[in-house]
C-alpha cells in the first residue's frame, strides 16, 4: 500500500510510533525514516527504520535543515509527550514543554515538509491526538489543550492542501496498552476499563492499521477527519 | 522583452495554464490568471528556484502582478 513512498513517523521508539513503523514496513513503504531522543533504544528495531536523532522540544528550521535530507510523501506525527499535574500545580514549564513537543514541533515539522509535498502534489499528513482532548481528564489540561489544538490545526490546514491532493487527518486514540499508558497504576487501569465498552485495552497495531489505511490510496477522499480508535469509550 | 520577464512568462504559464498571450505585464495572478491564493505561494517558491534567490514573505505579499515579479526578481537575483 506505500510501494514508492517515502514515510517520517515522529518518536518511532514508542509503543505507538514502533508499532507504525512496522506496518508501514509490512505495507512495503519503501523508505522509512523516524525520529527518536533516544538512539541506543533504536539500535534493536527493525534496520528498515532509519532513525535520526531529533529532541523536538528544541527544533528550528536551520537544525531541521542541517539534519534532515529526505523528503517525505507521508508525515505521522506521532511522538507525544505528557507531564501531569492538576492546574493549580501546574509549573509553566510543565505546560509549555508539553506545548513543545505536541503542537509547536508540529508546527515546525509540517512548515518545513509541506512545501516539497505541495510541489509534487501528493501528501498524507497524520496527527495522533487522543480521546482526552474530546472528553477531558483532570490533571492533563496541558496534554488534552494541545491535543485540541492539533485538531483544530488539521481542519483547516486540510482545507489550505486539500487541492494539491494532500491529506491531513487525525487519529485519537483511546487507551491503548503502550508506554504513555504503562505508568497508570492497577486501580486506574481499571477504572478506566470500567468504561470502555470492549472491557479491554486497545493494542499499538490498532493505531498503526487505522494510520497504514489513513496513509493509502484506499483514503485518498478523507480529509480533516479525526478517527476514533477506542473500543467505544466515547462516541463522537 | 527581458531575460527575466521571458523566465517569469514560462513559470506563470507551466504552472496556471494560461496561454502566453493572456498575460500582460499589469496582468494580476489571482484576478486576471486564475490563481488561486496557494498557487500564489507556489509561484513564489517556483521563482526562489528559478532565480536562486529567497524572496521574504512581506516581499512575497506584494507580488501581485506581473510587473511586481519582474522587478523584484531583476533587483534581487543572482
Amino acid at each position: 500500500m506505500l510501494r514508492d513512498k517515502t514515510a517520517f513517523v515522529t518518536g518511532g521508539t514508542g509503543s505507538i510510533g514502533q508499532a507504525i513503523c512496522n506496518d508501514f514496513i509490512k505495507n512495503k513503504c519503501s523508505n522509512l525514516f523516524s525520529s527518536t531522543t533516544n538512539l541506543d533504544k533504536a539500535k534493536n528495531f527493525d534496520d528498515q527504520i532509519k532513525f535520526i536523532n531529533l529532541d523536538l522540544k528544541n527544533i528550528t528550521q536551520d537544525h531541521l535543515k542541517e539534519n534532515i535530507n529526505f523528503e517525505p510523501d507521508v508525515l505521522v506525527l506521532n511522538a507525544g509527550l505528557n507531564r501531569d499535574n492538576l492546574f493549580l500545580r501546574m509549573s509553566d514549564d510543565e505546560w509549555n514543554d508539553v506545548m513543545d513537543v505536541n503542537l509547536n514541533a508540529t508546527f515546525k515539522l509540517v512548515k518545513f515538509f509541506l512545501k516539497g509535498m505541495v510541489k509534487r502534489r501528493f501528501g498524507r499528513i497524520v496527527f495522533i491526538t487522543s480521546v482526552v482532548s474530546f472528553t477531558g481528564n483532570p490533571g492533563q489540561t496541558n496534554y488534552t489543550a494541545s491535543k485540541a489544538a492539533l485538531t483544530g490545526f488539521c481542519k483547516s490546514l486540510s482545507l489550505e492542501v486539500a487541492s494539491r491532493n494532500i491529506t491531513v487527518n487525525c487519529i485519537s486514540p483511546g487507551f491503548i496498552s503502550s508506554n504513555m499508558t504503562e505508568k497508570l497504576s492497577d486501580d486506574q487501569k481499571n477504572q478506566i476499563l470500567a468504561k470502555v465498552p470492549m472491557k479491554k485495552l486497545g493494542n499499538p497495531s490498532d493505531i498503526a492499521n487505522t494510520a497504514s489505511f489513513l496513509c493509502s490510496d484506499n483514503a485518498s477522499y478523507i480529509t480533516g477527519q479525526t478517527i476514533h480508535v477506542n473500543g467505544g469509550l466515547a462516541l463522537i | 522583452m527581458s531575460d527575466i520577464e521571458e523566465r517569469v512568462k514560462k513559470i506563470v504559464v507551466e504552472h496556471l495554464g494560461v496561454e502566453e498571450s493572456k498575460i500582460g505585464s499589469d496582468s494580476k495572478f489571482i484576478d486576471d490568471l486564475g490563481a488561486d491564493s496557494l498557487d500564489t505561494v507556489e509561484l513564489v517558491m517556483a521563482f526562489e528556484e528559478e532565480f536562486g534567490c529567497e524572496i521574504p514573505d512581506d516581499a512575497a505579499e506584494k507580488i501581485v502582478t506581473m510587473k511586481d515579479a519582474v522587478s523584484f526578481l531583476t533587483a534581487n537575483s543572482n
